[in-house]
């Protein structure tokens, strides 16, 4: 491998690390409050909220960093954020 | 190689100097401007602004940012997608931008920019001195030093064209001392376009950020990769050091005009004490210079145009035989009791066979004013420094002792 000036590489490298080590916090979906808004998937900063195949939305812990966002615009409170335990 | 100067005079006019800087960057082709006033600067993008209401700048998209931080971080963005990028400042807005210095450098961003030099605060201070610019030493820009209006319009080009250059890619800041050149008119010859065309060619990046191809800039790199961008830097910097003299000569033999490369040198053939100075300062020391010739002292001026990359071999090859060298600084490492011009040039001569006394003067700061008198009394005491050597090493020159 041979570093370019400017640090300028392929887009997309950073998924080789895996941040969501990073949570303190987890969020966690109650499908049965979820309206299918797709707030929380658009707001999330990290792409880290997925969409199903039906219509509901799951996340993917190898890079949420459990900052809370989705769960606070959640506009019916169905994503709780949930204390880690290692 | 010996230059000499063809001016026109019947291409040249009187303008103000942030006119003729404005007309060089218009000439240059820039593709964006960003914009924040800050005295002694904002003339240039003032002109700039006007260029761009009548039209005269095609292809250009200028920007009012709300701060210098953003002035500098807008151009991040438009040089990255391959725009050549221009911005003008000063002082604390040279100051607010030095996270962002940082970051242009290291994504190896050729963006150019003018600062009209000025003091810092505090105490407030609007008047000329390099305090500001030469606090920047450490980001990774070129930083050239102009003597007078024509100096900085032609540096403006030669600034692009250094900055571009594939095997440097680095940003450069042109640097006229604020007021004394900002704001005097003085004749010259505006930079000519047809001229500007052919010597500077447009910007094509190897590498630009474009969605149709995406990449990453300015990546995360751990302590596996970090150094080596780094010595990258440090590279490209070294290899400003010819490119600075090349572009030089070239810009002579395409205009007819030469201020110096990497420095300048006046009078010092036989001269056993050299003066070495930046900026406006220069013209000034020509004229003490002159007249102290008719007295026979052998005295001469080494101008340093570049100041970062330092050009430490053609300060060595003029400084060898000399019996004294003097050094002005319009600024101060505050806890070194020195500038930075005399510490550095100190420190290039240590390890050497070169074993001549330096002692350095802090002058001009905050716009006081230099005479010709002032000068002459250095003078004189780098004559007693050849006689009986050094007493004081640096020292702040026309220090008011009744007001402390």
């Amino acid at each position: 491998m041979k570093i370019v000036p400017g640090a300028i590489c392929e887009a997309g490298t950073s998924r080789v690390n895996k941040t969501g080590g990073w949570r303190t916090f987890k969020p966690v979906y109650d499908y049965d409050k979820c309206i299918k808004c797709k707030l929380c998937e658009l707001l999330c900063p990290d792409s880290s909220v997925r969409p199903k195949e039906d219509g509901y939305f799951e996340f993917d812990y190898n890079y949420c960093k459990g900052c809370g966002i989705c769960a606070n615009e959640c506009p019916k409170s169905a994503i709780t954020m949930v204390l880690e335990e290692k | 190689m010996a230059y000499d100067m063809k001016m026109d005079k019947h291409k040249m006019v009187v303008v103000e100097g942030s006119y003729a800087v404005a007309h060089a960057v218009k000439t240059c082709r820039p593709n964006v401007i960003s914009a924040y006033p800050i005295t002694p600067q904002t003339h240039i993008v003032e002109d700039l602004s006007q260029f761009m209401a009548d039209g005269e700048i095609p292809n250009c998209e200028y920007i009012n940012v709300e701060s210098e931080f953003s002035a500098l971080s807008a151009l991040v963005g438009s040089s990255a997608v391959g725009a050549r990028s221009y911005s003008a400042t000063t002082s604390q807005g040279l100051e607010l931008m030095h996270e962002v210095l940082f970051n242009v450098a290291g994504m190896r961003m050729p963006i150019v920019m003018t600062v009209a030099n000025r003091a810092v605060s505090a105490p407030i201070n609007i008047w000329n001195d390099q305090q500001d610019s030469i606090s920047q030493r450490d980001t990774g820009w070129i930083q050239l030093y102009a003597e007078n209006t024509q100096e900085i319009s032609d540096m403006t080009a030669q600034a692009f064209k250094i900055s571009e250059d594939k095997d440097i890619m680095m940003p450069c800041m042109t640097c006229m001392d604020g007021f004394i050149l900002s704001h005097v008119y003085e004749p010259l010859v505006l930079l000519e376009q047809d001229i500007t065309d052919e010597f500077l060619p447009p910007f094509r990046p190897d590498r630009i950020l474009d969605p149709r191809n995406p990449m990453t800039f300015g990546a995360f790199a751990d302590p596996n990769f970090y150094t080596e961008f780094r010595y990258q830097q440090e590279q490209a910097m070294q290899n400003a050091l010819k490119k600075i003299e090349d572009v030089a000569s070239e810009f002579y033999d395409m205009y007819g005009r030469h201020f110096g490369g990497l420095i300048d040198e006046y009078r010092t053939e036989d001269a056993d004490i050299i003066i070495m100075a930046m900026g406006s300062i220069i013209g000034t020391i020509k004229d003490v210079i002159d007249r102290l010739r008719e007295k026979n002292v052998r005295i001469g001026l080494l101008k340093v145009r570049a100041f970062r990359p330092f050009p430490a071999q053609a300060i060595m090859n003029v400084v060898r035989d000399a019996k004294v060298v003097v050094v002005l600084d319009k600024n101060i490492s505050l806890g070194m009791n020195a500038g930075a011009l005399f510490i550095e040039t100190k420190s290039v001569l240590y390890n050497t066979d070169i074993h001549v006394p330096v002692i350095g003067y802090m002058i001009g700061q905050g716009g006081r004013d230099i005479p010709m008198s002032t000068i002459e009394k250095i003078i004189a005491d780098a004559e007693e420094v050849m006689r009986s050597g050094i007493r004081t090493e640096s020292q702040f020159t026309d220090l008011k002792e009744e007001l402390i």
